[in-house]
């Protein structure tokens, strides 16, 4: 009931996305009443050879971006039973009567054919059946392996189309794989699109490895790994798997996060008790101190545009965000409410700050304003942490875990993910238990 | 009859503060001193030096409990001149993970430099922090959070 009130709030201060079609999402409001779609399975050129036509992209593409379009929680796929035009004379010209008889207000189309040297030409139309009007078509080349994320791209593509915003579906998410009983949990590093296919583990297992981080702007990753018993931050390259330990201080760095322009990693370093704040320029490896008080001070994360960082600390006696300019002045604690609160993240659009919260034995996803005010809480349970924002700052993605019996057994960690409404949670399946999510930015760039 | 119901309200007025009063009271202790003090869990370094020292909610400070310990670890250890330790913080599940990363550091420090100003030289200590990832008890209750927030002396020779 809570998150109603919340979600009405959301509406004053989010800005309207503008759309020309006659057809939009509003993406400011609840899922309360997704779009009808109609995906149309895609059409294959005759001139295909057989070992492209049994990869049957004709039907996985447009699967794959139902999928994607449906998950968001603004679309609602039609079923493919219930269409009345062939993929073919769809695409070239639909009979708008048809697509609105069904009751779709839009309607996907698409065509496979052949280039040189065996590349594809992927093709795609969105059409709005309402005003019977083509909105927008463009064309992929890709090898046919590579078919999963053309099929991303797309989704990005009709996604941005109708909200007015970037998509975030041509993505990926870094994490840590969890196996194992609780008091001897083995930890890898994995990585996986944002819609949970395709997992590949980067480490062994060998070490505990915790808080994978996506630089902004490349494939790399910083994390901290318990390599030889010595707690540190490394920076991984997930193409070439070649590995670099970047906070090798005289004592434990943790809780990395690269600067936005990813040429930092802003990191804890404790020593005697105390944690405080650095950065480490990963080219010329100078280290700046930004923090320097007895407390706990840990979690940073910058501003989208470098100039900010929030952070976590205990110098008022309990955890509680704080914000301060990027060269450590300026210190100004922003959560005021009751309980404690961690792990803060700015979002990528700049305005709001996502963060844990501790109150009355609960855990909290929830978002504030970076001044701290019209605080927000998406989603309520037992144990939940470590918010990271989807690319285009509208998803949330974190984990949960689940209490285990007297016996130490039933424990577990699972990864979800929420709109920034407090709408559509979802659990994101993975192979094994997962936490530490992290979001990457957008593959194909900005 | 009026003054009847007036001693009423003021009875039901009474019970209430009362138990106001009992409320507060014990949300305090839960929240400010919660350090286990049990035996389950503990090991020994040698005859009578348990292992660990045992923490309250978002704690770092050393309880007297913590304090004999350390006394009896710092005499032990200056007895055999030769032993290292890491010591090993920790903290339970019920925390941020970075947060109790930190917070584990700190309360090993404490036992560190307890032993330090007991006469144990500071290069034969090493602290670690574990966080919350390596709980002594793995249940999710009130228990086994006490015994996970706790500092470990591990003997590294």
């Amino acid at each position: 009931m809570k998150y109603k009130i919340f979600t009405i709030f959301a509406l004053f201060f989010i800005l309207t996305a503008k759309s020309f079609a006659l057809v939009s999402v509003d993406i400011t409001r609840g899922n309360l009443d997704p779009l009808p779609t109609a995906i149309s399975d895609f059409y294959l050129d005759s001139k295909l050879g057989d070992n492209i036509k049994k990869l049957q992209l004709e039907s996985k593409i447009p699967e794959l971006i139902q999928n994607n379009l449906s998950r968001s929680g603004l679309f609602f796929a039609l079923e493919k039973k219930s269409f009345i035009q062939r993929p073919e004379p769809a695409h070239n010209k639909p009979r708008f009567e048809d697509w609105a008889f069904i009751k779709t207000q839009v309607l996907v189309t698409g065509k496979i054919s052949l280039e040189k040297e065996g590349r594809l030409r992927v093709e795609f139309k969105l059409w709005d059946v309402v005003s019977a009007t083509e909105l927008s078509a463009l064309a992929f080349y890709t090898t046919p392996d590579n078919w999963r994320r053309i099929s991303h791209m797309i989704s990005d593509k009709i996604y941005e189309r109708l909200t007015g915003e970037k998509g975030y579906f041509d993505s990926r998410i870094i994490f840590v794989s969890e196996t194992g009983p609780k008091v001897d949990r083995k930890k890898r590093l994995a990585v996986m699109d944002q819609d949970g296919y395709g997992v590949k583990y980067l480490t062994l297992g060998n070490e505990l490895v915790l808080t994978p981080r996506f630089s902004p702007t490349s494939q790399h990753v910083t994390y901290m790994s318990y390599f030889k018993n010595l707690p540190r931050v490394y920076l991984l390259n997930i193409e070439t798997g070649i590995q670099d330990l970047v906070g090798d201080f005289p004592g434990m760095t943790f809780a990395p996060r690269f600067s936005p322009d990813g040429k930092k990693i802003i990191m804890s370093f404790a020593q005697e008790g105390n944690s405080d704040i650095y950065t480490m320029d990963i080219k010329t490896r100078v280290v700046e101190k930004l923090t320097d008080h007895p407390s706990i001070d840990t979690s940073p994360s910058y501003s989208p545009d470098g100039s900010y960082i929030t952070f976590n600390s205990d110098r008022s006696g309990f955890q509680q965000i704080y914000t301060m300019k990027s060269d450590g002045t300026n210190v100004k604690r922003i959560s005021f409410g009751e309980g404690l609160y961690g792990t803060p993240v700015w979002s990528p659009r700049g305005d709001l700050i996502a963060f844990t919260k501790l109150y009355r034995n609960k855990f909290y996803i929830g978002v504030m304003r970076s001044d701290g005010s019209g605080e927000r809480l998406l989603t309520e349970n037992y144990y939940q942490e470590a918010p990271s924002w989807a690319p285009n700052g509208r998803v949330l993605i974190f984990y949960r875990e689940t209490a285990s019996d007297s016996s130490g057994r039933g424990g577990g960690a699972k990864l979800w993910s929420i709109d920034l409404t407090g709408y559509n949670e979802r659990l994101i399946q993975t192979p094994t238990d997962a936490s530490d999510p992290s979001w990457s930015g957008l593959l194909s760039g900005k | 009859m009026l003054s009847n119901n007036l001693s009423k309200v003021a009875l039901v007025l009474v019970v209430t503060l009362f138990l106001g009063a009992c409320a507060t009271q014990q949300a305090t202790t839960t929240k400010g001193d919660d350090a286990y003090t049990g035996t389950e869990t503990v090991k020994f370094l040698a005859d009578g030096v348990p292992d660990r020292v045992f923490f309250s909610t978002n704690k770092s400070e050393l309880t007297s409990a913590a304090t004999t310990t350390l006394g009896k670890q710092a005499t032990y250890l200056k007895a055999n001149p030769t032993l290292n330790v890491v010591l090993e913080g920790h903290a339970d599940e019920r925390g941020t993970r970075e947060y109790n990363l930190a917070l584990g550091e700190r309360r090993a420090t404490a036992a560190k430099n307890y032993l330090i100003s007991n006469g144990v030289a500071a290069n034969r200590i090493k602290v670690i922090s574990y966080g919350k990832e390596k709980p002594a008890n793995p249940a999710s209750n009130v228990l086994a959070w006490s015994q996970n927030r706790r500092t470990v002396t591990v003997k590294t020779n």
